[in-house]
């Protein structure tokens, strides 16, 4: 039982929860643009937000960027520049760790003035609070492996999470096996992060597909749009008679 | 040389009488919707005041518009686009509600509904927010109306900058003005500048300025980015909104809902033709004292072959160029002289303009201790100090507003004694620079301001650029749609959209 429960969580659902995150984007995107926004509520209340929002997307950007890079790059290219699985996962614990205090602190913030400014409470929906209520969790419960991590510093448990997470991307079917023991914790952690991926589409989150890179690519600052798809003249076009044609009669105005 | 055109407005302030109507119509078009009841795309301020939002026109503060750096480039005053960038989080610059108001209704149901009561029952405001009780109503589109409040507040007003304000709290010496605010629609949007979305833009074919509603992700740049503070940002939503112009109108000839419903017949609509090529040369002019002379010189004669046969090039539509050289707003900025770009200074090149109000004579005038010239006070003896005009509309200049007010005052004089005395008097118009005839179109345009002359808007062209036969129908927007009648893409859903196609294409 315990083994389908495990495959079942870490062999067949992270396909469910990447699937519908792209998929569920890339259709919200077609359908519905207009829904597709930050949402933010600094307008409505500041207080909280200039550092809560700053600490907490500062913290987990960084998270989340540690994380593709941690779990992703294959375990050779470490040995390769002879960088020890117990050094890494130092620098993983120490570089985590802070991120994830930062944004805690941000995230909790940002959740007590959701909960009880009555601005933001009144102003959000559901959703709005849920998937804060779920950061809040996860980065608690990422907060908390680090307690478990630091009594095992061996880097072991580390390789075989990164085996896991390469599994999954490489269709290993076996991937699941290799956290069957892991601790609890972890194990929450993973399936947390996964549930977050697969309610990103529905949810304000969506936003994240968004930051606006192509600014710094703009040429210049401004932006023109013209409904012409040729800026030739347009000598027969009704309406467009050469300038010399003579003026328009125009009603006299009232006496 | 490149030829544009811009559907452009002007505000005889001397008529405003500070109704609202324009806000009203406004509101009950455009934002009744919930999140936007904060927001009045038009509103009337009184002047002096610190307006709506509370000190807009402080711009240390809310960083809007544009710098000229050392370079003689120009920047958005709010940084680089890195800096942008980086304060996506949370926007240092970006105004409260509480800066405009929190919005409320009254509990009128209660009205209805109370017991029988002791005392009268009466409507406490409730937050359109949170729907709790105000204790207080702060502020609003115009709260300081009519001089309403304390000088004390007021005085904070950006335009008493240089000017000894103190005596014109005493209440023989105030003075009061009204000043209507709608987006500007300018020639050089810092709201577009700082958009990290590209989703602001300005319409090649009339200068209109608008957010796109599906590209808006709410970053809330523009919000501070514009110095008039003429984006809103839809709490509910989640996406900025603005004046829209009215497009749906304009496209069709007729003047905007603002204009179109004025009683003191104060607004104006004509075409501005404009050379598009100088847009950042005129915005870059060293000294700010220069704006307001460095836009005038890129507007284009609209009578002039050269220009005619480049906007013909420039796929200007013939009805526009006839449009233009019918334009009241071309009169009144070009040929007169008498209307003015609010706060050139923040090099935004803003296209509503404003005709300076004249205001009653000090005492001293009337005891005839000052100097009267063809029965035309000296425009520095008017109420309204001219220092507190130039700071609103040319940065300060004080000469071409005397200007514009002299004439004016000209026009009064001159038509008194055509009227009264029935003597043409062309001294009076030769005194101001003009003559005989420049001041009785003037008189026509201004005093009597007939529908016909106030509004001459050239209908749109869309149907050279879109083929109506695929529109029928239809409504939305999404990311694969026919390419103007040739359906060559197909959703993801394998079907051809019944989707109208895309309507614009950026150029450069
Ligand atoms: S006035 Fe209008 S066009 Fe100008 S910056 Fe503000 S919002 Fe943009
Ligand atoms: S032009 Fe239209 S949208 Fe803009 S302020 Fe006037 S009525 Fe409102």
């Amino acid at each position: 039982m315990a083994d389908v429960i495990n495959y079942l969580l870490f062999g067949w659902y992270p396909y469910v929860a990447l699937t519908v995150l792209i998929l569920g984007s890339i259709i919200r995107f077609d359908k519905g643009q207009y829904s597709w926004r930050s949402q933010s509520s600094q307008f409505l209340r500041r207080k909280q937000l200039m550092v809560g929002s700053n600490l907490f997307h500062l913290g987990v950007l960084i998270l989340l960027f540690g994380h593709f890079v941690g779990l992703l790059t294959p375990i050779g290219v470490f040995d390769y520049f002879g960088i020890s699985h117990g050094f890494k996962q130092l620098m993983a614990l120490v570089v985590g760790g802070i991120a994830g205090v930062l944004a805690f602190i941000g995230c909790s913030m940002l959740l007590h003035r959701r909960l009880f400014d009555p601005r933001i409470r009144r102003s959000s929906s559901t959703g709005d609070i849920l998937i804060l209520l779920l950061l809040w969790l996860q980065i608690v419960l990422g907060l908390a492996t680090t307690l478990w991590t630091i009594d095992h510093m061996d880097g072991s448990a580390m390789v075989l999470f990164m085996g896991w997470a390469q599994g999954v991307l490489t269709f290993d079917p076996k991937a699941a096996d290799l956290i069957i023991d892991a601790q609890l914790v972890y194990k929450l952690h993973i399936v947390l992060g996964l549930t977050l991926f697969l309610v990103t589409p529905f949810s304000r989150l969506v936003h994240i597909w968004s930051a606006p890179i192509g600014y710094l690519l703009r040429p210049g600052y401004q932006v023109v749009r013209s409904r012409r798809l040729g800026r030739e003249a347009r000598p027969n076009v009704p309406g467009h008679a050469a300038p010399d044609a003579g003026p328009i009669a125009r009603p006299e105005p009232p006496k | 040389m490149k030829v544009r055109a811009q559907i452009g407005m002007v505000l005889n302030l001397d008529k405003c009488i500070g109704c609202h109507t324009c806000s009203i119509t406004c509101k009950n078009v455009w934002t009744n919707r919930e999140g936007v009841e904060y927001a009045w795309f038009n509103n009337v301020e009184s002047k002096p005041g610190v307006g709506y939002p509370k000190d807009w026109e402080n711009q240390e503060r809310w960083n809007g518009g544009w710098i000229r750096k050392k370079n003689g480039k120009i920047q958005p005053k709010g940084g680089s686009k890195w800096r942008f960038l980086a304060n996506i989080f949370a926007n240092p610059d970006l105004p409260e509600i509480d800066d405009f108001y929190e919005p409320y209704t009254f509990e009128y149901d209660w009205l209805q509904k109370a017991p029988e009561l002791q005392a009268q029952p009466s409507a406490k405001p409730r937050s359109l927010v949170t729907g709790e009780v105000l204790k207080k109503i702060e502020w609003s589109g115009n709260w300081e109306d009519d001089l309403g409040g304390e000088f004390r507040k007021r005085s904070q007003d950006y335009n008493f900058s240089g000017i000894e304000k103190e005596i014109y709290g005493q209440f023989e010496k105030t003075f009061l003005m009204y000043l209507p605010r709608l987006c500007e629609h300018c020639l050089n949007p810092s709201c577009v500048a700082s958009c990290p979305s590209g989703a602001i833009y300005k319409r090649e074919e009339d200068g209109i300025v608008l957010i796109d509603q599906d590209k808006c992700r709410g970053w809330r740049m523009c919000v501070s980015g514009c110095p008039y503070k003429k984006i809103y940002y839809n709490w509910s939503s989640g996406k900025s909104e603005k004046c829209i112009f009215c497009y749906p109108r304009i496209e069709a000839g007729m003047p905007t809902v603002c204009s179109e419903t004025c009683v003191g017949r104060i607004r104006y609509l004509g075409v501005m033709l404009y050379d598009a090529d100088r847009i950042e040369e005129a915005a870059s002019v060293e000294n700010e004292k220069d704006l307001y002379e460095a836009q005038r010189k890129i507007f284009l004669d609209p009578s002039d072959p050269e220009v005619q046969a480049q906007a013909y090039r420039d796929g200007v539509p013939r009805a526009w160029l006839d449009a233009a050289q019918e334009s009241p707003v071309y009169k009144m900025v070009m040929d007169w002289e008498v209307a003015f770009p609010l706060h050139p200074e923040y090099r935004t090149l803003p296209m509503v303009w404003y005709i300076p109000p004249l205001s009653p004579i000090q005492s001293a005038a009337e005891a005839g201790k000052i100097a009267v010239n063809h029965g035309m006070p000296d425009v520095q003896s008017l109420r309204i100090p001219l220092r507190y005009l130039a700071n609103l509309l040319t940065a300060g200049d004080e000469a071409p507003v005397a200007k514009a007010l002299e004439r004016m005052l000209a026009m009064r004089a001159y038509m008194r004694s055509k009227t009264v005395d029935g003597v043409t008097n062309e001294a009076i118009a030769t005194a101001v620079g003009l003559d005989s005839d420049a001041i009785e179109e003037m008189y026509r345009y201004m005093a009597l301001a007939a529908y016909e002359d106030r509004y001459v808007i050239p209908t749109n062209h869309r149907e050279w650029d879109e083929n109506a036969y695929n529109l029928r129908g239809n409504a939305g927007f999404a990311f694969t749609e026919p390419h103007n009648g040739k359906s060559k893409h197909k959703d993801i859903f394998g079907g051809p959209k019944r989707m109208p196609p895309k309507p614009y294409t950026d150029v450069s």
